[in-house]
């Protein structure tokens, strides 16, 4: 029990070492940052997604699902943002035409709000239903926005269906996982490759300085699979050991969620940050949507990262192994197949893919909790795959992420996470094996 | 270092509306895991249906406080309804993550700014329980507090307190009578091995429907002390950390025991504010800019402090002692069914 909780505590003082210089270095810098949003005949405020503001010689950035934007800029002073009108909803316009464009001071370090205020030309529906008819353009955009945030979720559910399928272990600290690798990739890119420990931090070139996202990206993955190689090394490997029962490990993982999630507050502090240095970028055409450069990047990778998961799974011996584990592990541990290692290796994988999740959730914000407000759909989308089937993970997150976009055409986009919940409530009862599971007694 | 006030915290927030709540919340819990081996991960969603079922009586519908407390029951029934009957032939990790799944789902509907005229919204309902303070037997002329030794009490929070405890006793009899029933020992059958308990002629499902809605009631007095006592309801209370917190506390007290709920939520409310309280008073010490230096530990993040400490006690509670401080392990219906 003493090695036990002396390994436990190693791993978790590796974390604090990692992250603890942060708040007062990271609070340098100096941003704008504001949130969008349309009052409506009823004093209702409604947040708009997908505008785009732009900094004068900076970077810009679209607000999120919340009406949110920030914008980092390298020094203090004089500095013009603009709202690209084009990308505002039909209905919506700016109250006092043609000024798109403020002038602002800033101050070193602070950050200041910049406020646009919006008014739609008929409000009379009370802000219930979702702006916009049913248009062609409309279901363009949100199927985008949907393959776009079911790639993003596939990268983390490929790993959580796995972990379950080889252990039958629910992860509920999965979402940490996708949270770590996206504040992993922050610091590397911020503070280079040892600059985050306090004394190293004057090193010069990729030691102490910060890298370019690409390569943190890199590095992050490389501690999202060090997360999961300690995870199931120092604590699951143990537990599984002990004998410890399924639902009590399961409870284990919630605990461990929360005291990641905490830890991550601690350390990170509460206001979201943003990657640094990434060039400036507006929303480009492509046939009737519109995207920005650093999405489409992210989405052609996620892709080609998840072609290549299914070809490890598919060609290769470890892939095989796991398939061998998922679908009956006396059987493939008769046959000679060394359990515990491909376990290990599910979670490195799985660790290193979510992490990847992480850096794509995270080019709009990083937040301590980012991954956690996904977990439900990550239960969603594995549930709705089949829970243990990795194809089934791919499919399944792609489904909730075109499904919950494009209800938004139906209903308040507020109310689109529980259009996710909701098909997974349905899945369970009437195919509870989901759509690529094999039928079998779960009751 | 002031240990009269580290002393006087604990005491206070061991014996406070918080330690009340979160027992009540946790009789319910047991209720369902310990005597019915239902793994409810949602147990804040009947705390918030019987919350919004009693805030929403009086400010949607404009109708009596006491009225409120029955039509907040009623929502935990039928909670209990909606969540078990499609759930409760699944295994017992799908209950969990459906259970977790409805409770947020009810926060973000309660949180919908489509639902202002209902439940307030984002904003929540405020000032509702006049009904309920009306009858304060402690009430004073210019709202003087109490003081008993070194603790001060507003005559608001003693009601609350009052009522609250005898509340709570009075669900701790129940159970303990419920549990020694007939109607107990076959949901104790059944939690052991329901096919067992099957073959017998007993009703499995049924049996486990009508425990999951009796605890999810109880569960519901809890949501509507916390917010009687806070005079507002409000959706982001409701979060699912606080379902964890409460599986804390029930394992913490010894899962299967009639009175564990009560003596885990004493326990940790009183260790929690003892710990989180003597941080604050080593920040001012001269201790205090090396905890800053070496560990980031400040009078802001202090407080933060309380959910890494009770996601490690789950962590380590469930790995080492899952009987919990008072429980026997035979009591632990934890393999997988």
């Amino acid at each position: 029990m003493i090695r036990r909780l002396a390994a436990l505590s190693l791993l978790f003082s590796l974390a604090f070492l990692l992250f603890a210089p942060s708040p007062a270095q990271a609070q340098e810098g100096q941003s704008f940052e504001g949130q969008l949003r349309v009052e409506d005949a009823n004093g209702d405020r409604t947040p708009v997604e997908a505008v785009v503001l732009t900094v004068e010689g900076g970077d810009s950035v679209a607000t999120n699902e919340d009406g949110q934007w920030s914008i980092s800029v390298p020094e203090a002073g004089t500095y013009t943002v603009t709202l690209d009108e084009s990308t505002l909803p039909d209905e919506l316009s700016l109250s006092t035409t043609g000024r798109s464009s403020l002038t602002v001071d800033i101050d070193d370090g602070k950050s200041r709000r910049v406020l646009f205020s919006l008014t739609s030309g008929d409000s009379v529906d009370g802000g219930t239903s979702s702006s916009g008819g049913i248009t062609g353009r409309r279901v363009a955009q949100l199927s985008v926005e949907g393959l776009k945030q079911g790639l993003y979720l596939a990268m983390a559910a490929v790993g959580l269906s796995m972990i379950y399928g080889t252990t039958g272990l629910v992860n509920f600290a999965h979402a940490e996982l996708v949270t770590w690798g996206g504040l992993a990739t922050y610091f590397f890119n911020y503070y280079g490759l040892a600059g985050m420990i306090g004394f190293l931090a004057p090193l010069p070139g990729p030691l102490g300085d910060g890298i370019h996202l690409v390569f943190a990206a890199i590095f992050g993955m490389a501690a999202g699979g060090l997360m999961g190689y300690g995870l199931d090394h120092v604590l699951f490997r143990r537990l599984r050991r002990d004998g410890v029962s399924l639902i009590a490990q399961m409870v284990i993982t919630i605990g461990l969620s929360i005291l990641m999630r905490y830890l991550f507050l601690y350390f990170f502090g509460g206001s979201p940050r943003s990657f640094r240095g990434f060039t400036a970028q507006t929303a480009i055409d492509i046939g009737p949507v519109q995207i920005t450069p650093k999405d489409l990047i992210a989405m052609t990778i996620s892709i080609i990262v998840l072609i290549g998961i299914g070809a490890l799974l598919t060609f290769t011996r470890i892939g095989k192994a796991m398939r061998a584990v998922s679908d009956n592990r006396d059987l493939a541990e008769s046959s000679g197949i060394d359990v515990q290692k491909v376990i290990l290796t599910v979670w490195i994988y799985g660790g290193a893919a979510a992490a990847l999740g992480g850096v794509f959730f995270g080019l709009d914000q990083v937040k301590w909790d980012f991954g956690f407000r996904i977990l439900l759909l990550l239960f969603a989308a594995v549930t709705l795959g089949g829970l243990g089937t990795a194809y089934g993970a791919l499919l399944g997150a792609i489904v909730i992420g075109l499904v919950i976009n494009l209800s938004t055409l139906f209903i308040d986009p507020e109310l689109k996470n529980m259009i996710a919940l909701l098909a997974m409530a349905l899945v369970l009862m009437f195919r509870p094996q989901g759509i690529l599971g094999r039928a079998e007694r779960i009751g | 270092m002031n240990w009269d006030l580290i002393f006087t915290q604990m005491f206070s927030q061991a014996f406070g509306v918080q330690a009340i709540v979160f027992a009540l919340a946790a009789i319910g819990l047991n209720i369902h895991f310990g005597h019915a081996g239902l793994l409810n991960f949602g147990q804040v969603g009947f705390m918030a249906a019987g919350a919004y079922g009693l805030g929403m009586t009086v400010y949607w519908l404009e109708m009596s406080f006491w009225l409120g407390i029955v039509i907040g029951m009623l929502f935990c029934v039928g909670l209990g309804l909606i969540l078990g009957i499609p759930t409760l032939r699944l295994r017992s990790d799908y209950l969990g993550i459906t259970t977790i799944a409805a409770s947020e789902s009810i926060r973000l509907f309660v949180r919908w700014r489509g639902n202002r005229g209902r439940t307030g919204a984002s904003e929540g309902i405020n000032d509702f329980a006049d009904a309920f303070y009306k009858y304060n037997i402690f009430d004073k002329p210019g709202n003087e507090s109490y003081n008993f030794l070194f603790f001060e009490y507003r005559a608001n929070t003693l009601w609350v307190m009052l009522v609250g405890w005898t509340v709570v006793i009075l669900c701790v009899l129940l159970n303990w009578q419920l549990i020694r029933s007939p109607w107990g020992r076959v949901l104790k059958a059944i939690r052991e091995d329901e096919d067992a308990a099957r073959s017998l002629g007993k009703d499995a499902y049924s049996y486990k429907l009508q425990a999951l809605m009796l605890g999810g009631v109880i569960g519901g007095l809890g949501g509507m002390l916390q917010v009687i006592s806070k005079q507002s309801v409000q959706p982001d209370t409701f979060n699912p950390v606080i379902t964890f917190l409460i599986w804390t506390i029930l394992i913490i007290g010894g899962v299967g025991k009639v009175w564990s709920p009560v003596v885990g939520s004493i326990i940790y409310w009183g260790l929690i504010s003892a710990l989180i309280t003597l941080m604050r008073e080593l920040l001012g010490t001269s201790l205090g800019p090396s905890l800053e230096k070496y560990l980031n530990l400040s009078i802001l993040n202090v407080d933060q402090l309380r959910f890494v400490i009770f996601g490690l006690a789950l962590m380590l509670l469930m790995w080492f002692r899952p009987q919990g401080v008072f429980g026997s392990r035979e009591e632990m219906a934890l393999d997988d069914r």
